[in-house]
């Protein structure tokens, strides 16, 4: 039933997939999205006629070829339809991260012109009406929830159900001029527009063709063998371009259902209700579910723990051999399916992972123990490498070869290279085909013959054939001394620890290395709780003497095994303090994607940077945080600095220097 | 211009409508101790009215007096054009009027859900024993009331709570609970006993927001009583400000701001 032709001439476009859609598979769900309680769903049929209807209204509003139309809001069907609508019309839709503050946004409304938004609620259209007057092009706002929406002007302004409403009343009169658009799409024409996330200065507005699309979808989709039956569930950003490609790309060309959840926060229980099939999470999410079962394991009973300790044991010892293929013997395999049935099964089942058949993630590193604990539970759980400018994919781990440390083995289509100086180039059919108005940054990342750098090191493995990954090459650096330094290394090692939820490491220039670090709030709230140790607020618990001592065990450990890489262990850990805030994306620590911005912590944090290397044991300083509704505050705090034992050659260096 | 029983139009261009509720020349007695004494005031169809002053004015027992559940010793309260005498509480709610407390009157024990649900109550017809069966007109019943919960619910955004007990909950989102138990009775006035008492600055944005979508989307005429000032000037249409049992101002937050008697009773005055 898989779809495998290769695109014909009229397979050469999102919509064009969508008639196909519509005729292959017009009965089965296409969305399905939980409102009032209630999973309410779309046939290929009834998307494609809201889709048609919202396109036409698009028209009536005076959409024009070449326009670029904002989305900003959380999944819904209703904002990917906007985005096949406005690609109808020959627009180009540009998804915007729905909790980007008003001067973010601004940039990017302003940077592409964009003459129609399209807003999930009231709170997004505050805030472009609030850059209204910098960006000057907006024509029209469009809002799909009508919530609160009464009062405003609306001589500009339309409720998204009331633009679809006058595109049927325009069916006729405006039907063949969209059939005409629609017509004029080509492989070439711009399928998406997406915003980098800009770790270093002002986003790049990376433009994908259908052909990137289409072709990058195609190709993985049948690199993991998905088909119309797969369920995802599409709650990561829209801006984002991995959501691009699995809820619009693949699932069009699969022809698979796309679940929006109700919200963020019940993001968990409507996932176990549907139970995807083909899953994506970031580390963190893995993370943070495998530090919530700990914690609710630590609470349970004596009987049930010794269960999960036993079911765990088997599980690690049997689980990733069995997803490999590899041979196992009779007793663990029946081990394997008693756990089955009393740990792991109505654990997966409760993670919402029953049905996984196909599991990413990518993006950060993933600690090999997190990864092994998905694995070990019968989760095909792979890791792939990508970025925006690639349409995601550069290289992918295969069914049967999968290991933590690697990435996998370039993707379909995609040849890779390293580069002198040990950065990754790619070249695919998924390339981007340009900056928006960037032709000097285009011409700067991506070379005449098509290669693009990553602006990671990395190598391949001779034996296997994969692709390593060891930091952003810009990342790395050299220690005063001369020897490597690898930030980004150090700091996965520390963010392994359930405890540890973000580490920053110093050190490019510098004698030593020393490290911030912020504690994970849920994983030592609880253990907190658990010990009786109480505590006023997070700055405190950061700051407690026992936390302290825990992280310093951590750090520890860490410079342990970093000590046993000749080429890196002149990254170890002299130094390091428990931040008394968590980086925030709000005040500009990190970005949307939760990506370190290591300039603006250094300049931001600079008196603590500096006590770290001036010997002080303590610093009192001053923070601005800004709170969700964009004002500014202060909290200050006195942090303690702690000195931490360091191994091998980089400790009788010490030594020698003392 | 207050006193006309027309309705008025207000600064962001709502329509209010005629007097729903008025109270004339109340006063409330608990023995000896005179908790109102003399107070008139009107509530108009579509308006948010404040009722504001110091600890200890009588806020709390005027709400109680709109409510129904202190009966007067002197006065007259006249709601929908009729007088009203000493009633029960489901008489209360039969008559569309819904109300929170100040401190939470919730069912700790059963889930969020059927907490609103408990709203409901007074749209249910079905006997004990369809319900009991949950058969015919039970089932019908329950799914249409259960609709209407969802939606409010979702206006309220709760939804990541729906299935917790709420004695599991944090203070801030019980307060949303009680509100959305009392819209669950789709009250033509919703009486709210400090619905911000003890909550963060967010917690408070959020529920003026909510109070005002509230008034806003279905119409509902709210009466709120409050503590904190600059909440309330935000947010009501006009403000009755009471001190030791007495009306000493009402009109609308500008007009109440610069009463001289207001500022006297919040600051504090010299007594020679």
């Amino acid at each position: 039933m898989t779809d495998r032709q290769p695109p014909s001439g009229d397979l050469r476009s999102v919509p064009a997939l969508l008639a196909r859609n519509v005729a292959r598979f017009g009965g089965r769900p296409a969305h399905r999205e939980k409102e009032y309680g209630i999973w309410q769903s779309w046939t290929w049929a009834q998307a494609a006629d809201e889709i048609r209807a919202l396109a036409l209204g698009f028209l009536a509003l005076g959409v024009k070829p070449g326009d670029h139309l904002a989305i900003i809001g959380r999944n819904r069907p209703a904002h990917y339809w906007g985005m096949i609508a406005a690609q109808m019309c020959g627009a180009v839709p540009v998804p915007l991260y729905q909790d980007a503050v008003a001067e973010e946004m601004a940039y990017v409304l302003e940077h592409c012109g964009a003459r129609f938004v399209l807003c999930g609620d009231q709170e997004q259209v505050d805030k472009v009406l609030e850059v209204e007057r910098a960006t000057g092009a907006l024509a029209q706002i469009i809002y799909t929830d009508k919530r609160g929406m009464r009062k405003y002007d609306h001589s500009r302004m339309n409720a998204l159900a009331d633009v679809q409403a006058e595109g049927r009343a325009a069916a006729q009169r405006l039907g063949a001029q969209l059939d005409g658009l629609i017509a004029g799409l080509d492989y070439d024409s711009t399928c998406v527009m997406l915003y980098t996330s800009g770790t270093t200065g002002k986003p790049k507005g990376v433009v994908l063709s259908n052909r990137n699309i289409i072709e990058t979808a195609k190709n993985t989709a049948e690199f993991d063998r998905l088909d119309q039956r797969e369920e995802i569930v599409a709650y990561l950003p829209m801006a984002w371009v991995g959501d691009f490609i699995f809820s619009v790309g693949q699932a069009m060309w699969s022809g698979f259902t796309v679940n929006c959840p109700e919200g963020a926060h019940t993001m968990m229980t409507d996932m176990r209700e549907i139970g995807p099939t083909y899953f994506f999470a970031p580390p963190r999410v893995f993370e943070g579910q495998l530090t919530s079962v700990m914690i609710r394991m630590e609470d349970a009973g004596h009987v049930k723990r010794w269960l999960f300790r036993k079911g765990m044991e088997i599980a690690r010892r049997t689980g990733p051999a069995l997803l490999d293929g590899k041979p196992v013997s009779v007793g663990d395999r029946i081990a394997y399916g008693l756990g089955k049935i009393f740990v792991f099964g109505p654990l997966k089942n409760t993670l919402g992972l029953s049905r996984v058949r196909v599991g990413y993630t990518a993006g950060e590193a993933i600690g090999p123990e997190i990864f092994d604990f998905y694995r070990s539970l019968g989760i095909n759980l792979k890791q792939l490498y990508g970025q925006t400018e690639a349409s995601v994919f550069i290289t992918q781990q295969p069914d049967g070869q999968v290991r933590s440390d690697t990435v996998g083995v370039p993707s379909p289509g995609v040849e890779v290279k390293i580069g002198e100086n040990g950065e990754v180039y790619y070249r695919s059919p998924g390339t981007f085909v340009e900056y928006y108005k960037n032709a000097e940054s285009t011409a700067s990342t991506k070379d005449p013959e098509g290669w693009v750098a990553t602006g990671d090191a990395g190598f391949f493995e001779e034996a296997t054939g994969h692709l390593r990954i060891i930091d952003r090459a810009k990342d790395v650096g050299r220690m005063a001394d001369g020897s490597m330094f690898a930030p980004k290394y150090v700091e996965n090692k520390l963010k392994f620890y359930p405890n540890i939820l973000e580490a920053v490491v110093i050190g490019n220039g510098r004698e030593y290395c020393t490290a911030m670090i912020n504690i994970d709030l849920s994983a030592v709230g609880n253990w907190a709780e658990r010990n009786n140790i109480s505590y006023g607020s997070y700055q405190e618990l950061a700051g407690h003497p026992q936390v302290y001592a825990t992280i310093k065990e951590h750090v520890e450990a860490v410079n342990r095994s970093v000590a046993e890489d000749p080429m890196l262990s002149g990254c170890q850990v002299h130094r390091f303090l428990v931040l008394h805030k968590e980086l925030d994306p709000d005040d500009g620590e990190m970005t949307r994607t939760r990506k370190v911005r290591r300039a603006v912590i250094n300049d931001k944090f600079s008196d603590l940077v500096a006590a770290l290397y001036d010997g002080s044991s303590s610093i009192h300083t001053r923070t601005e945080v800004t709170y969700e509704d964009g004002r500014k505050g202060q909290i200050s705090a006195t942090l303690k600095i702690e000195d931490v034992q360091v191994f091998g050659q980089a400790s009788q260096q010490k030594v020698a220097a003392q | 211009m207050m006193q006309a029983h027309e309705g008025y139009v207000t600064d962001d261009g709502r329509q209010i409508g005629g007097t729903v509720m008025e109270l004339k020349n109340i006063t409330l007695r608990f023995g000896g101790v005179v908790a109102i004494k003399d107070i008139s005031f009107d509530i108009r169809q579509g308006e948010i009215r404040a009722i504001i002053g110091p600890n200890g004015a009588g806020k709390s027992s005027m709400l109680n007096v709109i409510s129904g559940f202190y009966n007067p010793q002197e006065g007259e309260v006249w709601f929908k054009g009729y007088r009203r005498g000493p009633m029960k509480p489901y008489q209360v709610a039969r008559l569309g009027i819904a109300r929170t407390f100040q401190n939470i009157a919730l069912f700790d024990g059963m889930s969020v859900l059927d907490n609103i649900m408990t709203g409901r109550l007074n749209k249910m017809k079905a006997g004990f024993l369809s319900q009991a069966m949950w058969w015919g007109a039970a089932e019908r019943e329950e799914n249409e009331n259960r609709e209407a919960v969802e939606k409010i619910i979702d206006f309220l955004e709760i939804q990541n709570i729906r299935k917790t007990p709420v004695g599991r909950l944090p203070y801030g989102l019980k307060k949303r609970v009680e509100l959305a138990r009392a819209l669950a009775a789709e009250p033509q006035l919703l009486l709210l006993d400090e619905p911000m008492a003890g909550m963060n600055v967010e917690e408070k944005e959020d529920m003026s927001r909510f109070i005002l979508d509230v008034n806003d989307e279905f119409g509902t005429t709210i009466c709120l009583i409050e503590h904190d000032m600059g909440v309330v000037m935000d947010l009501s249409d006009r403000v009755v400000v009471m001190d030791y049992g007495r009306k000493i101002g009402d009109g609308t937050p500008d007009q109440v701001r610069s009463n001289q008697d207001v500022i006297d009773a919040y600051l504090g005055v010299a007594h020679d």
